[in-house]
């Protein structure tokens, strides 16, 4: 018996060679090293993971790459990538990793949910003729604008520290390190020009990035990397990160081959160590705790910007959710167990954490019984692939919602689930200089541009069908949302009617 | 047209009225064959000098305007009402049955004085659908005081709105319609014409009255729910139907209003009372809150005025009365007020008049109304999301095509 058993491979990759036209390309393109040229033709070795850039790089066409039909024997139970990972973890004896979001069906719960129109009794809008408003703010909110003894408005002590975007949309923390230079520098152009915010991620802030300051959320995770006062000052808000939805529980950990001189300058440690970040942060046992770390961010950065936490979507969010407003976040991110990450433990990608509809939904619900609704900006996060995803992450309570992995399929990402391995044939979540280079600055910006334009065009059309014509009559408003999907438990939970009940 | 919350049976047309309203604009069509295009429609009129306005001149104006509505809700309220219990909460109240009464007085008798109570007068009319309500109305004082009002920690006028709040959620068929100072609602399911008579609204005078007529398209009305919705001495008429509800809602109860009327229009009255009673607000920041400019022309504001506009948009932006409305709302603290307010496109009417002599001002969803019942009033229409306000003593504060704060930035 071998001491490993070979894996069966996951897909075919074939040739055309009537077609093919003896360039090369894919060979230079493929990063995982399937392709080879031997006999004057293009040989398909093993390891595929469709990543697709052979495919899309062909000047003809030539390669097609298909999931291979079954090879284990059809079982309901023991399904075969149940046993694909038996087989790996018996072989490897490790825990299994994998990336981007959780890969498990039952967990969409935005297909099963319906948007209203306006009909009759009040006009739908068009956007092309009329405005439909999406600005947006982040930040805590005073809860009531104050009045002096002789009846006059008293703005200043009215104003608290605000961002102000033209879109509901964060793009949302993606490290240097777990993305390639080029891939943050067009995340983070691209956040600029939309005039939204960008996560940093953990691990600093490159020199070079300093520009877009203004547009960029500071990340601080538990290790801490790279965060100085002076970085703090210049960025328009500052997110304390507790957890992330693809992994809640878990830290960040980014292998010593990737700690390059440019990251090992951003994140100021050395050369190809491992970048490890604690599970919990080790000042953070409690949430008095956290309320230190909340008003040390907001002393070092001089009151002068909001100071926000991200938590993963557990199943006690709600509670947790408002323990961290009462601590004093300016603004409060949730991410769905559906969100995306570089590198997580496929066990924990899968199977723990909640789905952002209901999180986004209690969490709000929870704020509002509490009184506190008012005072906070709610982020929400974990697979918003659309924006329908987006309108209805909105109307079940978030003022904003973080997208990630959209962004990425945007300038070339095909969701390969290969990030961990970190030879991204798309140079996104590479360090490896010859595939980070794939990247153009400039195009990629103008792709994602492009995305999260048409996305909020797509969300004015949708408020003004509503017949509203402003974003923020949108967050929350969950009256104007049907449930249709299979369980009526789940709707009363997001407390949105089913199908086909009315107003009453 | 507005959207009503109330869980009830299905809608019955309501019967073909015996009278047409007395006088029209409109042309008389036979009952069967109006059409039914129209919406919501509203009305009021203030004496400048306190003078007082006799019910007839409101129910002229609200009838003539009756193809906006469909029978099944209209209401009156008027101010300046009980010059000899000026002091005391006026709590009106429908009850559907004596033992909501009875339970209720059980409850009045805990939390306020009793100064003086009376039936409200009612004639019910033939072309109404039953069952009617019995009408009461109770002059109290809050126990202030007692160590129960000391525990609540409230103010005399938040202690008041909780006792409405609990009645009218917890006291099964009473509805206390309204528990201002000198003045009363009158309302009911009906056209406006059934309503003026079954209250004989023309027996009462009053320095201000505001009217509603209404069109709702997703129940039969039902009494509580119909308008002037009103909280101490707040009533509001609403023309509109709110597409940002949720949103609306979410804000009044978290600072502890309950809704029970099951209707939209619900949530403005608590708005008002929210922003301009307790944040203490100046009436124009709180209609901006509301129905707040667009950020392209906030651009173009000075400074200060923008930094205002901005902020209330930021803090208060679960108060944003999202679709078309046009609402008219009174008060009667510190002086009679008439506020008149259109959403930010205007997608409702609302017109404004007022007479040769300058004493009497108008506000309706048409001018027909106006002129049915002053031939020589001028005319003018409130720009969209501008609030009008005129006062008892003061006289027309804003014509509603002013800037937007005048006067409120310290
Ligand atoms: S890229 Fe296409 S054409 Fe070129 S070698 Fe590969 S398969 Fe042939
Ligand atoms: S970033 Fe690259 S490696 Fe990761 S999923 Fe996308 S294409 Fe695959």
């Amino acid at each position: 018996m071998r001491p490993n058993i070979k894996i069966p491979e996951k897909y075919r990759v074939v040739i055309d060679n009537d077609a093919c036209i003896s360039c090369k390309r894919c060979i230079k393109e493929c990063s995982y090293g399937v392709l080879d040229f031997k006999d004057e033709k293009v040989k398909v070795k093993d390891g595929c993971v469709s990543c697709l850039r052979c495919v899309i790089e062909c000047p003809t066409s030539a390669i097609e790459v298909s999931e291979k039909p079954s090879q284990f024997a059809p079982h309901a139970v023991f399904s075969p990538e149940i046993r694909r990972s038996i087989i790996s973890q018996a072989n490897s004896g490790g825990v299994l990793l994998s990336s981007c979001g959780a890969n498990a069906e039952y967990m969409d719960i935005f297909n099963d949910i319906l948007l209203d129109a306006a009909q009759v009794t009040n006009p739908s809008i068009d956007p092309l003729r009329e405005p439909v408003e999406t600005k947006t703010y982040l930040g805590r909110r005073p809860g009531k604008v104050v009045v002096d003894e002789n009846g006059k408005i008293d703005l200043d002590a009215s104003e608290t520290p605000i961002v102000v975007m033209d879109m509901p949309i964060m793009i949302g923390h993606i490290s240097l390190g777990s993305i390639s230079y080029n891939a943050q520098a067009s995340l983070f152009r691209a956040a600029s020009e939309l005039n939204i915010i960008a996560g940093t991620g953990e691990g600093g802030l490159h020199a070079d990035f300093y520009p877009m300051a203004k547009n960029l959320c500071a990340e601080v995770a538990s290790g801490r990397f790279g965060v100085t006062s002076n970085y703090l000052r210049e960025v328009s808000c500052v997110d304390i990160k507790i957890g992330q939805g693809a992994k809640p529980g878990h830290g960040g950990h980014l292998p010593g081959e990737k700690v390059q001189k440019l990251i090992s300058e951003t994140r100021m440690i050395p050369l190809g160590t491992d970048a490890l970040s604690p599970y919990p942060h080790h000042d953070i046992y409690s949430i008095e705790d956290l309320q230190q770390l909340i008003s040390v961010l907001k002393e070092s950065t001089e009151y002068k910007v909001p100071v926000g936490v991200k938590i993963a979507a557990v199943h006690n969010v709600g509670a947790i959710a408002s323990g961290i407003v009462r601590a004093g976040a300016d603004f409060l991110t949730i991410d769905g167990l559906r969100g995306g990450t570089g590198s997580a433990p496929r066990v924990i990608r899968d199977h723990a954490g909640m789905p952002i509809e209901i999180a986004v939904s209690a969490v709000d619900q929870r704020l509002e019984q509490e009184g506190l609704r008012d005072k906070v900006t709610l982020c929400a996060s974990g697979s918003i692939r659309t924006a329908a995803d987006m309108i209805k992450c909105i109307a079940l309570g978030a003022d904003v919602v973080g997208v990630c992995t959209s962004a990425m399929v945007a300038m070339g990402c095909t969701v390969c689930q290969q990030c961990h391995r970190g030879a991204c044939s798309w140079g996104i979540a590479t360090q490896r200089p010859e595939l980070s280079s794939r990247i153009d600055i400039d195009i990629a910006t103008r792709r994602i541009v492009n995305m999260f334009h048409a996305w909020n065009e797509e969300l004015k059309e949708i408020l003004g069908a509503m017949g509203i014509d402003s974003v923020e009559s949108l967050v929350g408003n969950r009256d104007r949302l049907r449930y249709i999907g299979p369980n009526p438990r789940i709707a009363e939970i997001l407390d949105v009617k089913h199908s086909g009940e009315g107003w009453g | 047209m507005e959207h009503d919350y109330y869980r009830s049976a299905a809608l019955s047309l309501p019967e073909a009225p015996r009278v047409f309203a007395e006088q029209s604009y409109v042309v008389d069509i036979p009952d069967q064959h109006k059409p039914r295009m129209g919406s919501c429609g509203i009305a009021g009129c203030i004496n400048i000098d306190g003078s007082l306005i006799s019910g007839a001149k409101i129910e002229k104006m609200i009838t003539t305007m009756s193809e906006r509505e469909n029978g099944l809700g209209s209401g009156f309220v008027a101010y300046g009402l009980f010059p000899d219990f000026a002091e005391e909460y006026c709590m009106q109240f429908l009850f559907e049955s004596e033992e909501a009464q009875e339970l209720t007085e059980e409850v009045l008798g805990n939390w306020v004085y009793m100064i003086k109570d009376e039936k409200v007068p009612t004639y019910p009319q033939r072309s109404m659908n039953p069952p009617f309500p019995l009408v009461w109305r109770y002059f109290v004082r809050p126990k202030k005081g007692t160590e129960a009002y000391i525990r609540t920690g409230l103010s005399e006028e938040d202690y008041m709105v909780r006792l409405v709040m609990s009645i009218n959620d917890a006291v099964p068929g009473s509805h206390c319609v309204s528990s201002g100072k000198d003045m009363a609602v009158f309302k009911g399911s009906g056209y406006a014409r059934e309503i003026a008579k079954f209250y004989d609204i023309q027996r009462y005078k009053g320095s201000m009255w505001l009217s509603h007529s209404r069109f709702p398209t997703n129940s039969p009305g039902w009494w509580a729910g119909s308008h002037p919705i009103s909280i101490l001495d707040w009533s509001v008429c609403h023309n509109g139907e709110i597409t940002s509800y949720g949103v609306n809602r979410k804000l009044v109860e978290m600072a502890g209003y309950k809704c029970t009327l099951l209707t939209d229009s619900e949530v403005v009255t608590y708005l008002w009372d929210l922003m301009v009673r307790r944040h203490r607000l100046p009436v124009t920041a709180a209609a901006f809150a509301m129905a707040p400019w667009y950020y392209r022309d906030i651009e173009r504001l000075p400074d200060e005025e923008r930094r205002l506009a901005n902020q209330l948009r930021i803090t208060y932006k679960e108060a944003f009365l999202n679709g078309p409305f046009s609402i008219l709302v009174g008060r009667s603290e510190p002086a009679v007020t008439m506020i008149a307010l259109a959403d930010r496109k205007k997608l409702r009417p609302l017109v404004m008049g007022v007479s040769d002599d300058g004493n009497s001002v108008y506000a309706a969803s048409e001018e027909c109304a106006i002129k049915s019942v002053q031939g020589d009033a001028s005319i003018w229409a409130t720009r969209a999301g501008n609030p009008a306000i005129v006062k008892v003593g003061e006289g027309i504060v804003r014509r509603g095509t002013e800037a937007p704060f005048l006067g409120a930035i310290g």
